[in-house]
């Protein structure tokens, strides 16, 4: 009763790296409030997942292992949360941002008539002094996320009804195994026993995933290319200073829906989020959508030919020029300068 | 047999997408009251989703659903002039700071006094709440299944309906019954633009309260020509319990709101030569930045 719950997402057979991500955040925020930390693990041929979910300082692993939970749908899985809610009466749910959880999460919030905050980038503990009733209330999640088009950070709370749930955005907090990992208790549950057939009735025919997803989250060295870069033929040559420096490319939206580079590598609010060591960004203007998923990067080096691009603000170094003459020079002048 | 009736869901926003110069407060920030007010642009998405739909199987109906203040039912003459054929404006003071549980328990219960739908077709998204949650919710509350992130409906008929949805690294095509509710994701088609005699046809429709300040020729028109009307529904209307609407029913509250600003750093200019870049380049080395 009264702990913090993480729903973690499976690809297939292996956790999604959201969902490390948040469990670790869990831990510590169950260790700020002295409660345990219990995960709901739903899919098909889960053998094995608590040992790894252990590992991250989970204490009860609630697992339902199904054909009809692989691959994911909204029906089957909002079921068996919803009931598993029920009884065991969380005080905190956190859920990926992603498009799993932000399609189960509210619909257990509308079952259980409990608040929901979307899309957090940070999760504390805090008080919260209502004004209006001078009421204070104590230990509760303080839930940061970005609105208005990134242009506001809003920070909500949930103070009177449980659980406090929200959806946590992917890359914004650190996956962290814990020192003294301890075996913790597995439940299993009969999805038989507490679906129906009207939660069957939608049916996935065909899923198209691309295989080995990229890692641009965890490169530390990110070339990214804009609109400016202007065609697919000019993007071989941010692959080409990325292969020399040892990163990845990524892309702005501008750059996505031009078609010079493919969704997967889209950097932004409504792409992926990153923290490199380095940041070269080419090419692109730097709106608001785009600094949300690069800003805190340690170093940025903007290339534009505009000085007046509002990405020169964040960056340390700025280079204002053509970025065609500019990224090969970079490239020569590594090659002749390392050791 | 009839066509499908649907109901789609849309939402009057703030144009967050380009915040131009007369938007921005002197401390660097944004005045969120000098934006457009737009349709928001999942929800046109989804309002063609669902024309389509009509343009396929004879005799279905679509009827745009929006919540929000008065002039919202701008919202639901933009989707007549591009080819819905009524709509519904949700009003009342009574609705206010609603957040997406307080939202969706109205928009349900809308839904519900027009009865009978087969399919509502959401936006994914509003861009000033950014949640997300309003449809998934919207599903749950009608006790309907739901299918989010639709990106193209690949095959419908008056049983069911097969649509692609977009993942973050793929698609999945699913196959569903009706009654059913879809949201629609940002990479679906753009909204076809107004029809010029569809324009001409409903330029003067508009609520009751709208209707009020019109001049004495614009109602003889009203009485004439019943489709002009646009329905208006308050809290006693819906026979909403308060318990579950605005500021009481909405159990996510505010505590604080960070305006964003646009801090500079202090930037290193370098220049765009060999001389400059080989400098750049050699101090990333010595520090480790690359290599
Ligand atoms: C709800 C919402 C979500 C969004 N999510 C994202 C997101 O996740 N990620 C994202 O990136 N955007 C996102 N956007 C879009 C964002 O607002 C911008 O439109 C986008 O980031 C612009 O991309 P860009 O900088 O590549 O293009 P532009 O703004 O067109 O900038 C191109 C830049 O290239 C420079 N340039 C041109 N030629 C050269 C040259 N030869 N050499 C050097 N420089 C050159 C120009 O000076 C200019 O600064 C979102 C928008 C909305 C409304
Ligand atoms: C800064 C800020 C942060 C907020 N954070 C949260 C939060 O974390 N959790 C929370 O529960 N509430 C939150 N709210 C409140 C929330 O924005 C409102 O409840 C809003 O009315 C609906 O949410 P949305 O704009 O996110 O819509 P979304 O859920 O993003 O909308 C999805 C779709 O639902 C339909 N829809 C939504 N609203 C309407 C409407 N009024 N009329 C017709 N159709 C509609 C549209 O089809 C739309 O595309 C926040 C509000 C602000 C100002």
């Amino acid at each position: 009763m009264n702990n913090v719950f993480v729903y973690c997402e499976m690809e297939d057979q292996r956790i999604a790296d959201v969902s490390l991500e948040i469990i670790s955040r869990g831990r510590a925020l169950a260790n700020e409030i002295d409660v345990k930390l219990e995960v709901i693990c739903l899919g098909h041929k889960l053998n094995g997942v608590e040992k790894e979910l252990f590992e991250y300082g989970v204490e009860i692993v609630h697992k339902a292992d199904d054909k009809c939970l692989n691959p994911y749908l909204t029906m089957p899985h909002a079921s068996l949360v919803a009931t598993i809610f029920e009884k065991e009466k969380p005080r905190i749910g956190l859920f990926g941002a992603t498009s799993v959880g932000r399609d189960l999460a509210p619909r257990i919030a509308s079952k259980l008539k409990c608040g929901l905050t979307a899309d957090c980038t940070e999760l504390v503990i805090g008080d919260y002094l209502d004004r209006k009733t001078k009421q204070t209330y104590q230990d509760l999640l303080l839930q940061r996320r970005p609105a208005f088009g990134g242009n506001i950070i809003a920070t909500i709370v949930t103070p009177d009804t449980l659980p406090q749930l929200a959806t946590v955005r992917e890359g914004v907090m650190k996956k962290e195994k814990v020192a003294n990992p301890r075996k913790g208790k597995v439940k299993t549950y009969n999805p038989e026993e507490f679906l129906d057939q009207s939660d069957l009735v939608v049916k996935v025919i065909e899923r198209h995933i691309e295989e080995n997803k990229l890692n641009i989250k965890n490169s530390s060295i990110i070339v990214a290319g804009g609109y400016g870069v202007g065609s697919k033929e000019n993007f071989e040559i941010l692959f080409e200073l990325a292969d020399t420096l040892g990163g990845d490319v990524g892309g702005s939206r501008a750059a996505v829906d031009a078609g010079f580079i493919g969704r997967e590598r889209q950097i932004g609010q409504t792409g992926i989020t990153v923290r490199p060591k380095l940041y070269i960004a080419c090419g692109i203007s730097g709106q608001i959508q785009h600094r949300a998923g690069m800003e805190n990067s340690a170093m940025i080096i903007s290339i534009n030919n505009d000085a007046e691009a509002p990405i020169n603000k964040i960056a340390d170094y700025v280079i204002i020029g053509d970025l065609n003459k500019v990224v090969p020079q970079m490239i020569k002048s590594y090659k002749e300068n390392i050791a | 047999m009839k066509g499908l009736k649907i109901i789609v869901l849309a939402k009057q926003v703030p144009d967050t997408r380009n915040v131009g110069k007369d938007a921005m407060k002197a401390d660097g920030t944004v005045n969120r009251s000098a934006l457009p007010a737009i349709f928001n642009p999942e929800d046109l998405q989804a309002l063609e989703q669902a024309l389509r739909i009509k343009d396929q199987i004879p005799e279905t109906t679509v009827t745009t659903i929006t919540m929000g203040p008065v002039r919202a039912a701008n919202i639901i003459r933009e989707a007549l002039y591009r080819g819905a054929d009524d709509g519904v404006l949700i009003t009342d003071r009574r609705f206010a700071g609603s957040d997406t549980l307080a939202t969706s328990y109205a928009l349900s219960l809308a839904a519900k006094k027009i009865g009978k739908f087969d399919l509502i077709v959401c936006g994914r998204q509003a861009i000033d709440g950014d949640t997300a949650q309003v449809g998934p919710q919207v599903a749950e509350k009608l006790g309907i299944p739901q299918v989010t992130y639709v990106e193209e409906i690949l095959e419908v008929n008056k049983k069911k309906i097969t649509v692609k949805r977009r993942l973050e690294n793929g698609v999945e095509t699913l196959v569903a019954p009706y009654p059913l509710l879809l949201t629609v994701h940002g990479s679906a088609p753009e909204c076809r633009s107004r029809n010029a005699k569809l324009l001409m046809k409903f330029k003067h429709a508009c609520t009751p309260a709208e209707l009020v300040r019109e001049a004495e020729d614009y109602l003889r028109l009203h009485d004439l020509h019943d489709y002009l009307d646009i329905t208006e529904w308050n809290v006693d209307d819906l026979n909403a319990d308060l318990t579950w609407l605005g500021l009481k029913g909405s159990p996510t509250k505010v505590q604080r709101v960070e305006n964003i600003v646009f801090t500079v750093k202090e930037s290193i200019q370098v220049k765009p030569d060999k001389e400059g870049i080989d400098g750049l380049m050699k101090e990333l080395i010595a520090h480790h930045n690359v290599g």
